[in-house]
Parts: structure tokens; C-alpha cells; sequence
């Protein structure tokens, strides 16, 4: 280790503190580039969130008002894509960034240089992608999973999406790689592999997943250029392309991708739950048994993205039953964080408030796509906000919640402050309130047969809209208290100790000061 | 591990790298693999050649009734069928006559897609001659009659009495001046 650190930072740190802006755009340490992946995602959280107020306005009453059925589409298309590519995925990153190095005693990440790299990309996709609603014909608007015919047509809006998505897979593909080779190659002597924290292992397994999948979609937007541009006929039926082998390839990324979100997320939860129940993990073995059942088993389950695009009896009954395989591994992982509570010493510091409220809400999104799962009830709520309303109880409730709970618990590590208890539970509280009130009701719309991307509906249901639009509103004025709480503890925050909670056991908390030095285990600590 | 991190984190680099570009390679597989297992499986032939089975033959003990139906979307063009219906022995084959009429003063293009009733139609309804392949390009006031040659093949299920084959004409890009561009 000693040998990586002389080469990595002998000859890049010659100034040992570089200072303003070019500290940022030249730094190769995993702390402030972690930093700028956060902030990064929460600009882009905003950015995505400002869309869904924009989509959550003009739903509030039937009829157009707002936004042009056009522009709607872009805002819904865009809206997730930057949330999913923008928002969760890099600030799972900037976790990693922070936090691997330190729980497993490295120096820094394996590759500090090409660390530095995979995040300055992101910048330029995310301009090319919101930059994208001012060139002519807009934003993309063919939905975020972007299917062929509607994506083979669309304008230059289109273009800059595909290289977009490019880009951001690049820079995941880079991330993950160092990831995995930080991870393997840098542990400290002592730590095993089956030593690690959970939040390593977790990221051990999204790290794999992402090198899996990440190619994929770059193969499969590849091919929708060279379809738009370069006369191939993937996807194009009049070439004896098939659209439907679009989403069969999509979906071979995009299901992986949505437990890519969710595996830190158990990670971060399985630290935070142990910490303030006071007590290990519980079944920390099945803890990493269940992660790797659940990485895989999530390779073979996409088709249930496509019940409905047609499909033999045979395959709805392979994936139907294969997906609701999943809820094993994934009760598993439940059932050990209800037993690590069990007879803890508990306390209810925010973080364990929203890690408690992720189980909880988690549990709701695990259940309706357990539904969502079998064949006949899916071809009815396919596409209606049904679907909206599970998949947001799994990653804003389920990644984002999570998300949350680690700022809190790891905020005075970071920077040396503690944020305000009392506003955190306001935030958690609010969070709590406002996005039930704005998901929960989208089940009965769903249920009623309300059909997710379109601008206008029907007179019946417009109460339920009014109620999670409304909801919405809120739940976005909330975040800026997070925004508000994170700016008050950086500048004026009580000071951190070192080990500001009871029951931390990780290194970052046993051997490190806070805030965190610049430069952190030089010399690699030695795991009993 | 001890002796030399950086060559064993290079060693890691390159592994990763190879294995990425696999799966880039992997994603492009699918398609052919695709294919061939829709093949396989004849869950939906896309490479199926529209040929007439070998073993065809005209079962006179049956009788189908092929309704034709004419329509055009957004195009100035009357389009119909000279008869509006055939009586028919499966397997044997049948010409029926088409005419389009461009009412405009301008030059269109245009395309028939057809449809069936019932939909399965399509697998056993064997074209030899339709106006449908190509693109039709009609002259101002310009008047043409086009044949559909066929075959209903005998394994059409028994229980089918009557079906129906209709075509709609839309409008292709690149027609004359006056045309709003879509």
C-alpha cells in the first residue's frame, strides 16, 4: 500500500493543498471528487425535480394549462433520465468515492487519475442532455426508456441523448472499475473480504453489475444511432429490424440498473441500522448472499418489463416466476435489518429515521412489484400510474431515502460539523408526509386505469391527482430544506467528535478524526 | 499483493477493460442470437419467406368469401375495390382489381399497408402481386387500376367463413409542392 500512495501522490501532490477552482478540476482525491459528485447529483436532483413540479403542475387539474403535450413529454422523458443517470447513480458514486477507501483502510482510489476523469464527464452529459430542450424539435420525448420507432425519429434533441447516455456510461463504466480494483487489490491487511463493511460489499456487487450491463446499453443506443444516421436497420421493421428487440436489449441493462440503484442503498442501510440499534448486523453472511443472489437473479428477469409487447405463455410464466424469485433474497435482507432492531438499544437520530422509513416504504414498492410481476394483473396496470407509483416507492423512497440517511450519518465524518437534529427531523418527517401523499394516491389512479405520460385525463380522476400534485409541491419545497440544512452544518455546524454515534464500528469511525484529514491511512491500519 | 499494488491494480484495469469490451460485443450478439432463436422457437420469423407452401392444393369442398375494403388517410386520393367481394375455393388463386384516383392538382406519393380480419390471416394468405410493395406515385387527376393476385391457403381454419382484406392508402414524403411538410 505504502508503495501505491509514493507512486499515486508523489509526483500529483506536489503542492499539498492546491487551492481555488483548479483544486477541483485537477484533484485526484477520492474525498473531493466525492464531494463533487455529490453536489453534482444534488444540482442534477434539482434540475430533475424541477421537471417533476413542471409535470406534477400541469397534472394538478385536467385540461392543458402549462405545458404543451410536447414539452410534457420531454419534461417526463427527461425527468427520469436525469434523476436515474443524473441524480441517484452519481450520488451513489460520490459515496463510494468517500467512503470505500476509508471503510477498507486505502489510501485512495486505485486509479485516482482516471477517477478524476469519470467525474468531469459527467458535467458535459448532463449539459448535452438539459442543453437538449433548446435545440430545435426539443428534448428527447420518447419516454426515458427511449423505444424505437418513437426514438428512430425524433430530432436532434434525440442525438443528444444517445451521446449523452455515452458519456455517462463511460464515466460509470470508469467508476465502477475502480472500484472494483480499489475494493480487491487495496483492502487493508486483515480485512477479508467477508470482514468488509456491508456498504463495500454492496458496492462490490453494483461495481460488477455496472461492467455487465453499462456496455450493453452502450451497444443498444449505439445501434439506435447508426439506425437513425448510418442506414442499419436494428430496430427499423421496414430494414427487417425489430423494434421489440430494442426493449428485449434495453431491458437487459435496465433491469440490472434499477437494483444498481437500490444495492448501495442496502448497503448505506445495512451500516446505519446496526450503528443505532447497537448491536452487529444480523446474518451479515446472508447479507452478502442475498446482494449476490439478487445481482444475478436480476440478469434473467427483464421480458417482465415487456408483458405485453408480445411474448409466448412459456417465457410471461419463465420471468414472471423468476422475478418473483427475488423477493426472497430481498425479504432476507429485510427480515435480518427487523432483526438487527430486535432488542437494540435504539435511538432515532435521523438517519436511522429515514434508514427505518426506507424498510417501511421499501417494503410497499417490494410488494406492488411483486404484483406488478404476475402476468395478468401487469397487462392490466402496464403503463398506468400503477407502475409510476411502484417504481417511486422503490428508488425515491427506496435510493433517495437511503441517499438521505447516509448524508446524515456520514455528514460529520465529512465535514467535521454535526447538521441540526431538529431540522433533519423536520426533514424526514416532511419527506415522510409529502411523498406518501404524492405516490400512495397514484396506486388507486393506477388501479382506475389512468395511463402514465400523457398530459391530460379524465374528470374522475382528477381528485387524486389534485392530492399528489399537491403532495409533489411539497415534497419539493422539503428538499430545499435539505439544501439549507446541508449549507448550515458545513458553515456553522457544532463540532463533530470523532465518534459522534454510540454503536459505529467501521474504520472511518474508529481510526479516523473528524472532519476526515485530506490524506487518510497512509499507513493501513490492521484489521484484527 | 505486497510486492507490487500498481502492477496488480494494472492487471485489474486491463481484465476489467477486456471484459467491458465483451460485453459492448455481447449487446451486438444479442441481435443475430435474437433472431435465430425467434427462428428456432418460430416465435416471430422475421427472415420467414412469404412463398406458397409446397403442398398446396384447392380444396372444392370448401368455400371462402374474401370481402375487400378500400381506405386512405390523409391523402385527396379515392381509392376502391372493382368488386366488393369473391367467393373463393381455398388454395386456388385470385386476381381482384384496385383503382385509385388522384383528386388533387398536385403530384402524390403514396403507400397501401394492409390489414386483415382476422388478424392470423397474414399466415395463410399468400400474395403474388400487390400494389401494396411498392409506393404508388400519381400524376394530378391521374386514374390507375392495379392488381392483387393471391392464394388462401387450405389450412385456414375450418371454422373461418369469411374474411376480410383491407388496404389503406397514406401519404409519403417527398410528394409535389403544396404539400404541408409533416
Amino acid at each position: 500500500m505504502a508503495a501505491v500512495h509514493g507512486d499515486a501522490h508523489g509526483h500529483e501532490h506536489d503542492d499539498h493543498h492546491p487551492s481555488g477552482i483548479m483544486r477541483w478540476v485537477k484533484t485526484t482525491n477520492h474525498k473531493d471528487i466525492g464531494t463533487m459528485y455529490l453536489w453534482f447529483s444534488f444540482t442534477m436532483f434539482m434540475v430533475g425535480g424541477f421537471l417533476a413540479m413542471g409535470i406534477r403542475a400541469e397534472l394538478y387539474q385536467p385540461g392543458i394549462q402549462i405545458l404543451e403535450p410536447e414539452l410534457f413529454n420531454q419534461f417526463t422523458t427527461l425527468h427520469g433520465l436525469i434523476m436515474v443517470f443524473g441524480a441517484i447513480m452519481p450520488a451513489f458514486v460520490g459515496f463510494a468515492n468517500w467512503q470505500v477507501p476509508m471503510m477498507i483502510g486505502a489510501p485512495d482510489m486505485a486509479f485516482a487519475r482516471m477517477n478524476n476523469w469519470s467525474f468531469w464527464l459527467l458535467p458535459v452529459a448532463a449539459t448535452m442532455l438539459v442543453g437538449s430542450f433548446f435545440v430545435p424539435g426539443g428534448a428527447a420525448a420518447g419516454g426515458w426508456t427511449f423505444y424505437p420507432p418513437l426514438s428512430a425519429q425524433g430530432g436532434i434533441g434525440v442525438d443528444l441523448m444517445i451521446f449523452s447516455v455515452h458519456i455517462l456510461g463511460a464515466s460509470s463504466i470508469m467508476g465502477s472499475i475502480n472500484i472494483i480494483t480499489t475494493i480487491l487489490n487495496m483492502r487493508a491487511p486483515g480485512m477479508t473480504l467477508m470482514k468488509m463493511p456491508m456498504f463495500v460489499w454492496t458496492w462490490l456487487i453494483t461495481a460488477y453489475l455496472l461492467v455487465l450491463v453499462m456496455p450493453v446499453l452502450a451497444g443498444v443506443v449505439t445501434m439506435l444511432l447508426t439506425d437513425r444516421h448510418f442506414g442499419t436497420s436494428f430496430f427499423n421493421a421496414a430494414g427487417g429490424g425489430d423494434p421489440v428487440l430494442f426493449q428485449h436489449i434495453f431491458w437487459f441493462f435496465g433491469h440490472p440498473e434499477v437494483y444498481i440503484m437500490i444495492l448501495p442503498a442496502f448497503g448505506i442501510v445495512s451500516e446505519i441500522i446496526p450503528t443505532f440499534s447497537r448491536k452487529p448486523l444480523f446474518g451479515y453472511s446472508s447479507m452478502v448472499y442475498a446482494t449476490a443472489s439478487i445481482a444475478i437473479l436480476s440478469c434473467v428477469v427483464w421480458a417482465h418489463h415487456m408483458f405485453t409487447a408480445g411474448m409466448p405463455a412459456v417465457g410471461q410464466l419463465f420471468f414472471m416466476y423468476a422475478t418473483m424469485l427475488i423477493a426472497v433474497p430481498t425479504a432476507v435482507k429485510v427480515f435480518n435489518w427487523t432483526a438487527t432492531m430486535w432488542r437494540g438499544s435504539m435511538t432515532f437520530e435521523t438517519p436511522m429515521l429515514f434508514s427505518i422509513g426506507f424498510i417501511f416504504l421499501f417494503v410497499i414498492g417490494g410488494f406492488s412489484g411483486v404484483i406488478c410481476a404476475i402476468v395478468p394483473i401487469d397487462i392490466q396496470v402496464q403503463d398506468t400510474y400503477y407502475v409510476i407509483a411502484h417504481f417511486h416507492y422503490v428508488l425515491v423512497s427506496g435510493a433517495l431515502f437511503a441517499l438521505f440517511a447516509g448524508v446524515y450519518y456520514w455528514i460529520p465524518k465529512w465535514t467535521g460539523h454535526m447538521y441540526s437534529e431538529t431540522l433533519g427531523k423536520w426533514h424526514f418527517w416532511l419527506s415522510m408526509f409529502f411523498f406518501n401523499m404524492t405516490f400512495f394516491v397514484q396506486h388507486f389512479l393506477g388501479l382506475a386505469g389512468m395511463p402514465r405520460r400523457i398530459p391530460d385525463y379524465n374528470l374522475q380522476f382528477a381528485d387524486f391527482n389534485m392530492i399528489s400534485s399537491l403532495g409533489a409541491f411539497g415534497f419539493g419545497l422539503t428538499q430545499l430544506l435539505f439544501l439549507y440544512l446541508v449549507i448550515d452544518c458545513i458553515r456553522k455546524g457544532e463540532k463533530a467528535p470523532q465518534m459522534p454515534w454510540d454503536g459505529a464500528t467501521t474504520l472511518e469511525w474508529t481510526h479516523l478524526p473528524s472532519p476526515a484529514p485530506y490524506h487518510t491511512f497512509e499507513t493501513p491500519p490492521v484489521i484484527k | 499483493m505486497v510486492t507490487s499494488p500498481l502492477k496488480a491494480n494494472v492487471a485489474m484495469l486491463r481484465k476489467l477493460l477486456v471484459f467491458t469490451l465483451i460485453m459492448f460485443a455481447f449487446g451486438y450478439a444479442l441481435v443475430p442470437f435474437y433472431e435465430k432463436f425467434c427462428e428456432v422457437t418460430g416465435i416471430n420469423n422475421l427472415l420467414k419467406p412469404n412463398v406458397l407452401i409446397k403442398e398446396n392444393w384447392v380444396d372444392e369442398g370448401r368455400w371462402i368469401t374474401v370481402e375487400f375494403d378500400a381506405n386512405t388517410r390523409g391523402l385527396p386520393w379515392q381509392f376502391k375495390p372493382l368488386q366488393s367481394s369473391a367467393r373463393i375455393h381455398p388454395g386456388e388463386a385470385i386476381s381482384v382489381m384496385y383503382e385509385i384516383t388522384n383528386n388533387s392538382d398536385r403530384e402524390i406519393n403514396g403507400q397501401a399497408i394492409p390489414s386483415y380480419s382476422p388478424r392470423f390471416l397474414d399466415k395463410h394468405l399468400k400474395k403474388f402481386e400487390c400494389f401494396c410493395f411498392t409506393k404508388q406515385v400519381l400524376k394530378p387527376y391521374e386514374t390507375r387500376q392495379m392488381p392483387v393476385q393471391f392464394v388462401i391457403e387450405p389450412g385456414l381454419p375450418e371454422e373461418i367463413n369469411t374474411v376480410t382484406i383491407s388496404y389503406t392508402f397514406f401519404e409519403l414524403p417527398g410528394s409535389s409542392v403544396g404539400v404541408v411538410a409533416k
